[in-house]
C-alpha cells in the first residue's frame, strides 16, 4: 500500500515534507489506520504518533487521514483510503511538535475555561444526590467526550480564533454540566459564555458533527446554550 | 523541581490521591506519560462494586467482603479487603458529590448491576446487583470526573513526562524521582516529600490483551531496580471474553444483564462448569471453563478457536440503552451487532493482581533484615500496580475500580497527615540521582543491536504461549532460561534514533526494560509456586496446596529469589474467613 505521512522534526534543519512509504500489509484483514502506523514505526522507529488504548475511548490517536479527522485505532484503512492510498497529517490548526503530534494546549485551555467540573456548595446528603433517570438522560451525547480534538481541530471557527471562541469540544461539555440536574451555577456558566467569541463565534458548519469519532453532537449542545443565553437576555 | 507530593501516573488511584492531598493544601503534581483522561482507568466499563444497597437494599459491606476473600482464593490479605469494602461504599458517594454521571434507578438511586462471584448473605443469598455503573463507561466517567475536580483543586499536571526510576538515598528511602519531559526531551530531577506510584498494569507482557499499548509496568520495573520486592506477581487475570483477535474488552455486566456464553453447539456451557453460578462465577473460573471448551473441540468458528457471547435474547432496547459502548465495540472490532449477533470471545489477559506489597495506607513494604516487613521511606504505591492485597489470586469484576478510589483515597489521608506532621525532603547524594538515570544514558549511547520491537515481540510471544490460562511446568521451565537469554540481548539493543523531541523510540525501549523485568518476575514466581489457586493454573500441580501456598509470594530482582509472605487473617471489626473449597 502507498502511504503518505507528514514529517516533521524540530531539531532539523528541515521544513516539513511528506513522506512516501510502501508497505507490505498482510491479507486477509481489514487493518485499523493504527495498526497501519505501528507497522511504519517497527520499520522507521522514528515516525512520532500518540496512542494508547487501541480501541477508541482514551482518544489520543485524534489525526487526519485523507483530509479527514478521526481516531486512527478505529478507522478501517478500507474506510479512510477508498482508492488505495493513505495520506496521514496531524490534526489541522494546531501547532506542530513532531510529525503527527499536535501541541494540544490551546484545545485544553479552552476546556479549563468553561469550569469543567460540578458545582453544587450545598452540603452533600450521606448518600448520593438523586438524579431521575429522565434528568440523568440528559447528560446523555455529552459526557461521553473524549477530548480527542478531533471536532475542534476541524472547526473553521476555532481554527480562525483559537483563543477565543471555546470550540465545540470545550461548548459539548459547557452544555454538560449546564444540562446536570445537579449543577447548581447556570447563571454564573452562561455569564462566563455572553461574550461575542465564546460561543457566537460557531457558525453551524457542523464539522465537529461530522468528524466526532464518538457520534457526539457538539452543534446541538452549541444551539441548546444559545437558546439558554437569549432567553436569559429577554 | 520540588513537590509535597508527586504521584506516577493519572489514572484512577493516582488522581484521586492526588486530588486528596491537593485538597488539603499540599502541593501537588500528578507526573504522567500521557495526558491523564487517556489513562487505562478509561477502558473500564462495567462498574465499580460497593454496597451501596441501591438495587439490593438489604446488602452490606460484610458480604462484599466475604464475596472478595473467596473470589481471592483466600491469599487477599483480610485486614485490606475489610477496609475497602468498608469504606467502598462513601468512596462511590463521594464520586457522585464530584459530578460523575452514574446511570440512575427509577428512584433516582445509582444503578447497580449484577457482576460475577458477588453474592448475598455470604455466598447463600444468590447473585448480588453490587457494580454501580455509568452505561458501560464507567471507568470514563471516573477518570474525566477526577481530572475535572483535580483542576478546581489546583493540583499541577506534569503530563506527558515519563518516569525513569526512583532516586533511593543511601538509607533506602526514596526522594523522588528521575523524569524526563517527552516534548522537549529534558531529564528533571522531580524531589518530593512523598512519591506515589500508581502507574497500573502491564498487560503488555503478553502477545494479546485487553490492556492499552502504554501498559508496559513502569512502576513494577522501578521498584525492581530499586531493590523493593514485588507480590503474588504470578497472578494474572484472564478476562473471560476479549473480543476473538482484536482483544478489546467486552464487559463482564453483558453477562451481568444477562448474557451468556455457548460453544459451537449452541450449547450454555457454562451450566456444567459452575451450576449455581453458572456465567456469573469467578473470573477463572469462567476463563478455564471456555478454554476447556475448546480444547475439548467444542470451539465456535473456522478454527474453533474462540467462544460466543449471546446477547440478542436481552433485546435491541436493552442493549442500547445498557451497553452502548460495547455495541459500538463490537460492530468495529467483531463486525457484529451484539442485538442480532453472538460476539466472538476468548480469555484475553487483563489485569495484574500482584504488585509492589503495601500496607492499607498504601506506603510501600519490603523485607527487615529480621525477615518482617518493613516500611519504604517516602514511597507509596497504588491501584493495579500495587499489591495491597485485595484481589489475591484472582480479581472480582468490579473491584478494581473500587480499589483505585479505596486506596488512592487512603494514601492521600496518610500523606496529608505525614506532611501535617512534619516529614521533609530527604536529599539524595549526587550519585543517587546519576543511578535513576543510568538506563536512559545505556540507550542513549547505544551504537548498534537488535531493534527494541523486534525484541518485544518475542518477549510477549514467550509470556502468551507459556503463561495463560492453563500453565505447565516443562515450558514455564524453558521460558525461564529464554527470558535470561532475552536480557542479555535487550542490554546490548539499539535505539537507533536519539533524537529529542518527542522521540517515542526512546519512550518504547524505556518500557521494554520494564516489560522485562514484570516478564521474568512473573515467570520465575510462577514456576515456583507448586499448586493450582486462582487465576495460576498448573497442569503438573492441578490441587490448591494450603500447607505449603497458603501465603504471598515475594520476588526480588538483583538476586532472583522467591521468599514467601503470611496472608493476613486478621480484619479488625468481623472474623477472619476461613478458607473453603472454592466453588460456584
Amino acid at each position: 500500500m502507498q502511504i503518505s505521512v507528514y514529517r516533521f522534526d524540530p531539531d532539523k534543519d528541515e521544513p516539513p515534507r511528506m513522506e512516501d512509504v510502501e508497505l507490505d500489509l498482510p491479507e486477509g484483514r481489514d487493518l485499523m489506520v493504527l495498526d497501519v502506523l505501528e507497522l511504519l514505526k517497527a520499520q522507521d522507529p522514528s515516525i512520532a504518533y500518540r496512542r494508547s488504548c487501541r480501541e477508541g475511548v482514551c482518544g489520543s490517536d485524534g489525526i487526519n487521514m485523507n483530509g479527514r479527522n478521526g481516531l486512527a485505532c478505529i478507522t478501517p484503512v478500507s474506510e479512510a483510503a477508498p482508492r488505495g492510498k493513505l495520506t496521514l497529517r496531524p490534526l489541522p490548526g494546531l501547532p506542530v511538535v513532531r510529525d503527527l503530534v499536535v501541541d494540544m494546549s490551546q484545545f485544553y485551555r479552552q476546556y479549563e475555561k468553561i469550569t469543567p467540573w460540578l458545582v453544587n456548595d450545598t452540603p452533600p446528603p450521606a448518600q448520593e444526590r438523586l438524579q431521575m433517570p429522565e434528568e440523568r438522560e440528559k447528560l446523555n451525547g455529552l459526557y461521553e467526550c473524549i477530548l480527542c480534538a478531533c471536532c475542534s481541530t476541524a472547526c473553521p471557527s476555532f481554527w480562525w480564533n483559537p483563543d477565543k471562541f471555546v470550540g465545540p469540544a470545550g461548548l459539548l461539555q459547557a452544555y454538560r454540566f449546564l444540562a446536570d440536574s445537579r449543577d447548581t451555577a447556570t447563571a454564573e456558566r452562561l455569564a462566563a459564555l455572553e461574550d461575542p467569541f465564546s460561543v457566537f463565534r460557531c457558525r453551524g458548519i457542523m464539522n465537529c458533527v461530522s468528524v466526532c469519532p464518538k457520534g457526539l453532537n457538539p452543534t446541538r449542545a452549541i444551539g441548546k446554550i444559545r437558546t439558554m443565553l437569549l432567553s436569559q437576555g429577554i | 523541581m520540588e513537590f509535597d507530593g508527586v504521584i506516577v501516573g493519572g489514572g484512577g488511584a493516582g488522581m484521586r490521591a492526588a486530588l486528596q492531598l491537593a485538597q488539603s493544601g499540599s502541593k501537588t503534581a500528578v507526573l504522567s506519560k500521557v495526558f491523564p483522561t487517556r489513562s487505562h482507568t478509561v477502558s473500564a466499563q462495567g462498574g465499580i462494586a460497593a454496597a451501596i444497597a441501591s438495587e439490593d437494599p438489604d446488602d452490606e459491606w460484610r458480604w462484599h467482603m466475604y464475596d472478595t476473600v473467596k473470589g481471592s482464593d483466600y491469599i487477599g490479605d483480610q485486614d485490606a479487603i475489610e477496609y475497602m469494602c468498608r469504606v467502598g461504599p462513601q468512596a462511590v458517594y463521594e464520586l457522585e458529590h464530584m459530578g460523575m454521571p452514574f446511570t440512575r434507578t427509577e428512584r433516582g438511586r445509582i444503578y447497580q448491576r449484577p457482576f460475577g462471584g458477588h453474592s448475598l448473605g455470604f455466598g447463600k443469598g444468590g447473585q448480588a446487583s453490587r457494580a454501580c455503573a455509568a452505561e458501560d463507561r464507567t471507568g470514563h466517567a471516573l477518570l474525566h470526573t477526577l481530572y475535572q475536580n483535580n483542576l478546581k483543586a489546583g493540583t499541577t499536571f506534569l503530563n506527558e513526562w515519563f518516569a525513569i526510576d526512583l532516586v533511593v538515598n543511601p538509607d533506602g528511602a526514596v526522594c523522588g524521582l528521575v523524569a524526563l519531559e517527552i516534548e522537549s526531551g529534558q531529564v528533571v530531577f522531580v524531589k518530593s516529600k512523598a512519591t506515589v506510584l500508581a502507574t497500573g498494569g502491564a498487560g503488555r507482557i503478553f502477545a494479546t490483551t485487553t490492556n492499552a499499548l502504554m501498559n508496559t509496568g513502569d512502576g513494577i520495573g522501578m521498584a525492581l531496580r530499586a531493590g523493593l520486592p514485588v507480590q503474588d506477581i504470578e497472578m494474572w487475570q484472564f478476562h473471560p471474553t476479549g473480543i476473538h483477535q482484536a482483544g478489546v474488552l467486552v464487559t463482564e455486566g453483558c453477562r451481568g444483564e444477562g448474557g451468556y456464553l455457548v460453544n459451537k453447539d449452541g450449547e450454555r456451557f457454562m451450566e456444567r462448569y459452575a451450576p449455581t453460578a453458572k456465567d456469573l462465577a469467578g473470573r477463572d473460573v469462567v476463563a478455564r471453563s471456555m478454554i476447556q471448551e475448546i480444547m475439548d473441540g467444542r470451539g465456535a468458528g473456522p478454527d474453533g478457536d474462540h467462544v460466543l457471547l449471546k446477547l440478542d435474547h436481552l433485546g435491541e432496547e436493552t442493549i442500547l440503552k445498557r451497553l452502548p459502548g460495547i455495541t459500538e465495540l463490537s460492530k468495529t472490532f467483531a463486525h457484529v451487532n451484539p442485538a442480532r449477533d453472538p460476539i466472538p470471545v476468548v480469555p484475553t489477559c487483563h489485569y495484574m493482581m500482584g504488585g509492589i506489597p503495601t500496607n492499607v495506607h498504601g506506603q510501600v513494604l519490603t523485607v527487615a533484615s529480621e525477615g518482617n516487613d518493613a516500611v519504604v521511606g517516602g514511597l507509596y504505591a497504588i491501584g493495579e500496580v500495587a499489591c495491597v492485597s485485595v484481589h489475591g489470586a484472582n480479581r472480582l469484576g468490579a473491584n478494581s475500580l473500587l480499589d483505585l478510589v479505596v486506596f488512592g483515597r487512603a494514601a492521600g489521608i496518610h500523606i496529608e497527615e505525614a506532611i501535617r506532621q512534619g516529614i521533609g525532603h530527604r536529599d539524595p547524594t549526587d550519585e543517587d540521582v546519576d543511578n535513576a538515570s543510568g538506563r536512559l544514558a545505556r540507550w542513549n549511547e547505544s551504537t548498534d543491536g537488535e531493534s527494541v520491537a523486534d525484541l518485544r515481540r518475542e518477549l510477549q510471544r514467550i509470556m502468551l504461549v507459556n503463561f495463560n490460562v492453563f500453565r505447565s511446568g516443562d515450558h514455564m521451565r524453558r521460558s525461564i532460561g529464554e527470558l535470561a537469554e532475552l536480557r542479555g540481548r535487550i542490554a546490548k539493543a539499539h535505539l537507533p534514533d536519539k533524537s529529542r523531541v518527542f522521540n517515542t523510540a526512546r519512550l518504547e525501549a524505556l518500557e521494554l526494560d520494564n516489560l522485562l523485568e514484570v516478564a521474568e518476575a512473573t515467570a520465575i514466581v510462577a514456576q515456583a509456586r507448586t499448586e493450582s489457586r486462582g487465576a495460576h493454573a498448573r497442569d503438573d500441580y492441578t490441587e490448591r496446596d494450603d500447607d505449603n501456598w497458603l501465603c504471598h509470594s515475594l520476588y526480588f530482582a538483583s538476586d532472583k529469589r522467591v521468599a514467601k509472605r503470611a496472608v493476613n487473617f486478621a480484619p479488625e471489626t468481623v472474623e477472619a474467613f476461613q478458607p473453603m473449597a472454592r466453588t460456584y
